[in-house]
């Protein structure tokens, strides 16, 4: 009698127990699942992203085939669109960002490693990458209302009048003055930039091991000796990166960009003349597009600017995981 | 004779040594120089802002609405809309972005679509935010037929995942294996140990992350340009055009009229101040973990 009803009572603590392993274990699986459902989320986001551009590109590209990127007539009235201008803009406002931010912010970054006193480290640090913080539209109303006319009435005469006889760089300089141009876009965009190139570069050369450099300053090398010939080569791969992060970033900002570089269709030699970019373009036109043609053309201008910083960011995330499997 | 080709030779290496030290003192002022030159810039920006954006701070900017030109009025309607849009935003891209980096880091920490997210994640995270713009607008705005303020929150939300997915996942891997193996050990199931040890431990550094998405999206204008497109008017219905801060910005600093290009400086105060504001926080919550 007993045994049998202990036997029953354990029979129904096993079932009990066997339910609640069971729902723990449902739970367990469900959340297994959302997660993984999320994390492939992420990747559906990238896939869609593709895919929509290529869907609204299509009309465009089917239309003018490969002289889309080609030509740089564009014209909304007579529905002939081609995209040289724009990425012709991005590319060299891109490169006059890199010119000017790669060398100072490697120096920035050298200083916070090597020179700074070690208690104003973090502080400047933090100073540098706040300015990453900010957002381009605070950039662009800067440029706009400040920067552009202190450039008109300093800079730019004065790059005119150094630059404007001399052959070869007379066309760079070539125009009047007019502040904003491709030249304030480029300057804007390595202040933005910046902060990136830095704190990478930063981050990279913190992770030199010390008995390297310790060996070297005990050949006698000086701190500049150290840093290029030690400290750089060691973490290339990583400041590259860095730095193709950074372009990645200059390529597709867009408000900044679009408050100063004047947004005229055309390309021109000289670096003071009005530009455009790509963002800019669609940024200005596509609320004003009509025509789903015109439309069209702005997506697959878009289609054409994530193709470029998707491969450029891609190389950077590349070399950056380089560096980090060898710095450990 | 010998004793000639020794001093020379003493000469040319002092000579040399003092080159490489000039070189060097040339370099270290030049890294001086670089520093105080990136620092310049964030104390020119802020004191343009401050210059020109304080004198227009009153209380009228929180009470009324955006005027027509030459008149006066206020932010009333753009704040709102961007308060709606960036608490949905996060409402929308917080919980995707927590659990995609939850099963990066807890679930297939070393498995292949892990590294695959990973990479992914990382390029999403400083894609073009314009070409979320034209994303949201081709999948929402086209097939609804109209500018909405629900499309701008998508188009945020979409920037706000990569941000949360990578601080999640790198503070969960913060978080030491031990606790997970005493609470496996406890019996409890791999979700619980999730929820109840790994999130825990890993709190301040996912605020962070939030935090540091928040400051990100509230001065975001690309995306919201054609996808909540602006809003003269008072309005919270989320299946119509909503006015933003950064929009209204936008619209105005461009304008020829001095009211609104004034306005736009206030505007473009108030959000530096908030999102300084928010990653100075971010920071200090997340420097303890840190040192």
């Amino acid at each position: 009698m007993t045994d049998i009803a202990f036997q029953s009572g354990l029979g129904a603590a096993d079932a009990a127990r066997a339910r609640v392993l069971r729902r723990l274990r449902l739970g367990d699986a469900a959340f297994h699942a959302l997660t993984r459902a999320a994390a492939i989320t992420v990747l559906a986001l990238l896939g869609g992203v593709i895919l929509a551009l290529l869907e609204g590109a299509i009309p465009a590209l089917s239309k003018f085939g490969f002289n889309f990127i080609t030509t740089e007539r564009w014209n909304p009235v007579t529905e002939t669109f081609g995209g040289l201008a724009p990425i012709y803009g991005t590319i060299v406002t891109s490169l006059i960002a890199m010119v000017i931010a790669v060398p100072i912010g490697l120096m920035i970054a050298l200083f916070l490693t090597e020179l700074c006193p070690i208690s104003l480290r973090r502080p400047i640090g933090i100073t540098i990458e706040l300015l990453a913080g900010i957002p381009s539209i605070i950039y662009g109303i800067w440029g706009l209302f400040v920067f552009a006319p202190f450039l008109q009435q300093y800079v730019q005469p004065a790059l005119i009048n150094t630059f404007g006889s001399v052959p070869g760089l007379s066309v760079l300089f070539a125009g009047p003055p007019y502040g904003i141009g491709v030249l304030t876009a480029g300057l804007i965009l390595a202040i933005m930039v910046l902060p990136f190139i830095t704190s990478i570069s930063r981050d990279v050369f913190e992770a030199v091991p010390p008995v390297l450099k310790e060996a070297a300053f005990g050949l006698g090398c000086t701190t500049w000796e150290v840093f290029r010939n030690v400290v750089v080569p060691y973490t290339r791969v990583g400041v590259i990166g860095g730095v193709m992060l950074a372009l990645g970033r200059a390529l597709g900002e867009t408000m900044a960009v679009t408050f100063v570089i004047g947004n005229a269709h055309r390309i021109s030699g000289s670096i003071l003349a009005p530009g455009t970019t790509i963002s800019a373009t669609i940024a200005n036109e596509f609320t004003e597009a009509v025509g789903d043609i015109y439309t069209s053309a702005l997506i697959a201008l878009g289609l054409i600017l994530f193709v470029i910083t998707f491969i450029v960011l891609a190389a950077a995330r590349y070399m950056l995981l380089r560096i980090e499997r060898r710095l450990g | 004779m010998a004793q000639t080709v020794q001093t020379a030779a003493t000469a040319a290496r002092t000579r040399l040594y003092s080159g490489r030290r000039r070189w060097n003192a040339i370099m270290i002022v030049l890294a001086w120089c670089a520093a105080l030159f990136g620092m310049a810039w964030l104390a020119l920006i802020l004191g343009a802002l401050l210059w020109q954006g304080l004198s227009g701070v009153s209380l009228r900017v929180f009470t009324e609405m955006t005027p027509p030109p030459g008149a006066d009025g206020g932010l009333l309607n753009p704040i709102i809309g961007s308060l709606i849009m960036t608490g949905l935003a996060v409402a929308i891209g917080t919980p995707i972005g927590i659990l995609a980096g939850t099963y990066m880091a807890e679930y297939g920490r070393y498995g292949r679509l892990s590294s695959v997210v990973r990479f992914i994640n990382d390029i999403l995270l400083s894609a073009p935010s314009i070409v979320v713009g034209l994303f949201v607008y081709e999948v929402l705005v086209r097939p609804m037929g109209h500018f909405s303020g629900i499309a701008g929150a998508v188009a945020l939300a979409i920037i706000v995942i990569p941000v949360v997915v990578r601080t999640t996942e790198d503070m969960l891997l913060l978080v030491p294996n031990t606790l997970r193996e005493a609470a496996a050990a406890l019996g409890l199931p791999r979700a619980y140990i999730v929820r109840r040890i790994a999130y825990r431990a890993a709190r301040a550094g996912i605020v962070t992350g939030i935090l540091l998405a928040i400051a990100r999206i509230s001065g975001e204008t690309a995306p919201l340009l054609f996808t909540a497109l602006n809003n003269q008017f008072w309005s919270t219905n989320l299946n119509a055009p909503m006015a933003s801060l950064p929009a209204v910005i936008f619209q105005f600093a461009l304008s020829p009229y001095n009211d609104w290009q004034r306005l736009a400086w206030t505007g473009a105060l108030l959000i530096t101040v908030a999102v300084l504001a928010l990653s100075i926080i971010a920071r200090a919550l997340s420097s303890p973990d840190k040192s």
